[in-house]
């Protein structure tokens, strides 16, 4: 299994704010990692620095041996990495199918889109009754999934989640937590950012702790999960 | 004439205008939902269409619809041009320096024009002999007819776009969500680039028509009508397509109404006091959600 993400001490800005200090981490093939941390330690921006919404202002992130730091977003998307961005972000004024449509913009194969169409259908059928509706309209839960199936649409192989789990309910939080251990069993590696660190480390092979800008700790899920000090910081004891 | 063919005959009148100011307001409001920007230079925009419409009809010799055709490609890259070298370097920079940098662009194509066409009227050639329907005691003339019929094309051809089409979707995204567009592989450049070419397309096919209807344009022609067609677009809801259509053609129905039955003095003050009443009274507009804008 190789390496399919790395990044090499990359440093973000937001104008005067350095958000990112010299960050260094990496994602092999197949695997589910995690990066967690508190409120503002700077998971988004990582995750928006890998998408393309942010340039770094030094460092290197490769991507199946390329370099893709400073490409423009839709090309990152292009290069078979898609995101599910903080708080879903979906289409609100366009129907559940459009949504999809939207996921699968930069592909060409029709055969392919419509059949990715039905596996993200039958992995949500939920959306497939509602296909026709306002994404607006949709439950906080429903629009997860949709956020989720859009971006399987682009037929990723690398996913960024970005707090799958804000703001719905226990049960459902458990739902979507297997759907992503399925996707990943299906082939498709993923790097989730979460704030609820316990439920991430339980499904994760590996993990990164981001504290203000920096990463703190980093190991197997299993064993950081264990560790006294990820314990009180991040698991409630 | 009695009064109720008085009425049906201003309407008509009414509409014609109307869908001259709709077809420019289409462009405000597309631009608008797009990138945020009042393009105060999309009245000179549709000055210029009108220019090349009439070379191409005096210099050229072809009919109106190829010259409207070959008026719509040209300004649509035109307006490609000018968001490519306005406007694009502008994205991060405050509303206000583009804002500005619209009424610049505004006033060069005002005056690179006079430059080359002269600041004088043209007459623009009558395009085919003056035929009239008569309806009883009303009529509607053959400039009239080609107005409502391209128009209506126009806004059909639109709609299909915006609706249907993989670029009206990635259209109808960067307007919603410019970033997460992103996220779906859309190239937002690319895409706004394409909406100031149909917005440009739009009205220079209004300037065409409008040199058919009125015979003359001069290079300050834009003006008042972008003027107008801005206050359409904010009175169906700045943003939403149905809305400049609704709002271009009820603005330009008031306007006939208010010179038929008052006084055309008081036409373009009708126009304006209906900016004034939507701003205090629905600032969102006819079809526009009621939420305020935050300041
Ligand atoms: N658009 C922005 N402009 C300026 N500063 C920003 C911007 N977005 C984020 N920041 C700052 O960058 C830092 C990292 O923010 P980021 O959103 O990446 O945190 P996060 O770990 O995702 O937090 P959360 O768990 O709350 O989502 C914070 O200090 C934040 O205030
Ligand atoms: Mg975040």
């Amino acid at each position: 299994m190789g390496t399919m993400l790395q990044i090499d001490d990359i440093n973000v800005y937001y104008g005067a704010i350095h958000a990112i200090k010299g960050i260094s981490l990496k994602v092999d093939q197949g695997e589910i990692v995690t990066l967690i941390g508190a409120n503002g330690a700077g998971k988004s921006t990582t995750l928006r620095t890998i998408s393309g919404l942010l340039k770094p202002k030094s460092g290197k992130i490769t991507f199946e041996g390329k370099n893709i730091a400073g490409l423009p977003a839709h090309a990152i998307v292009k290069a078979g990495i898609s995101q599910v961005p903080e708080g879903r972000r979906i289409f609100a004024n366009m129907t559940v199918q459009e949504n999809l449509d939207l996921g699968a913009y930069a592909r060409q194969d029709t055969d392919g889109v419509a059949k990715d169409l039905k596996v993200v259908f039958e992995r949500f059928p939920r959306l497939l009754e509602r296909k026709n509706q306002e994404a607006g309209t949709l439950s906080g839960g429903e629009q997860q999934m949709l956020a989720m199936g859009r971006a399987l649409m682009s037929r990723p192989r690398l996913l960024l989640l970005d707090e799958p789990s804000m703001g719905l309910a226990p049960l459902l939080i458990k739902e979507i937590f297997s759907i992503i251990q399925d996707i990943n069993q299906t082939g498709t590696t993923i790097l989730l950012v979460e704030q609820n660190a316990n439920m991430a480390l339980s499904i994760a092979n590996r993990a990164y702790v981001l504290e203000t800008g920096r990463i703190t700790l980093s190991g197997e899920a299993q064993k950081l999960a264990a560790s006294e000090d990820v314990r009180k910081a991040y698991l409630g004891g | 004439m009695d009064f109720a063919s008085q009425f049906v005959q201003q309407l008509i009148n009414g509409i014609s205008l109307g869908s001259i100011y709709a077809l420019i307001a289409l462009g405000y409001t597309m631009i608008y939902g797009i990138i945020k920007l009042i393009n105060f230079a999309h009245g000179d925009i549709y000055m210029v269409g009108a220019y090349i419409g009439f070379f191409a009809i005096t210099m050229i010799h072809v009919s109106i619809v190829p010259a409207l055709l070959i008026s719509m490609v040209v300004t649509g890259l035109l307006g490609m041009l000018v968001e490519r070298l306005a406007y694009k370097p502008l994205r991060q920079a405050p509303r206000i320096s583009v804002l500005i940098t619209a009424i610049g662009v505004s006033f060069f194509l005002e005056y690179t024009s006079m430059y080359f066409v002269s600041p004088t009227p043209r007459t623009f050639p009558a395009v085919f002999d003056n035929v009239s329907l008569h309806f009883g005691s009303f009529m509607v003339n053959g400039q009239q007819l080609l107005i409502f019929g391209i128009t209506f094309i126009l806004m059909v051809v639109l709609t299909y776009i915006v609706q249907k089409t993989k670029i009206g979707k990635a259209m109808r995204a960067v307007s919603f969500d410019v970033e997460t567009a992103q996220l779906m592989g859309i190239d937002a450049d690319r895409v706004i680039s394409i909406t100031f070419g149909i917005g440009s397309a739009l009205a220079a096919a209004a300037g065409v028509l409008v040199g058919v209807y009125y015979n003359s344009i001069d290079p300050l022609m834009g003006i008042m009508p972008g003027l107008k067609a801005f206050v359409a677009a904010v009175l169906g809801g700045i943003g939403i397509l149905p809305g400049a259509m609704a709002g271009g053609l009820i603005l330009g129905v008031i306007e006939a109404l208010v010179s038929g039955f008052i006084s055309s003095t008081f036409r373009d003050a009708a126009a304006f006091a209906i900016l004034i009443l939507v701003l205090l009274f629905k600032p969102s507009g006819l079809l526009g959600k009621n939420t305020r804008e935050k300041v």
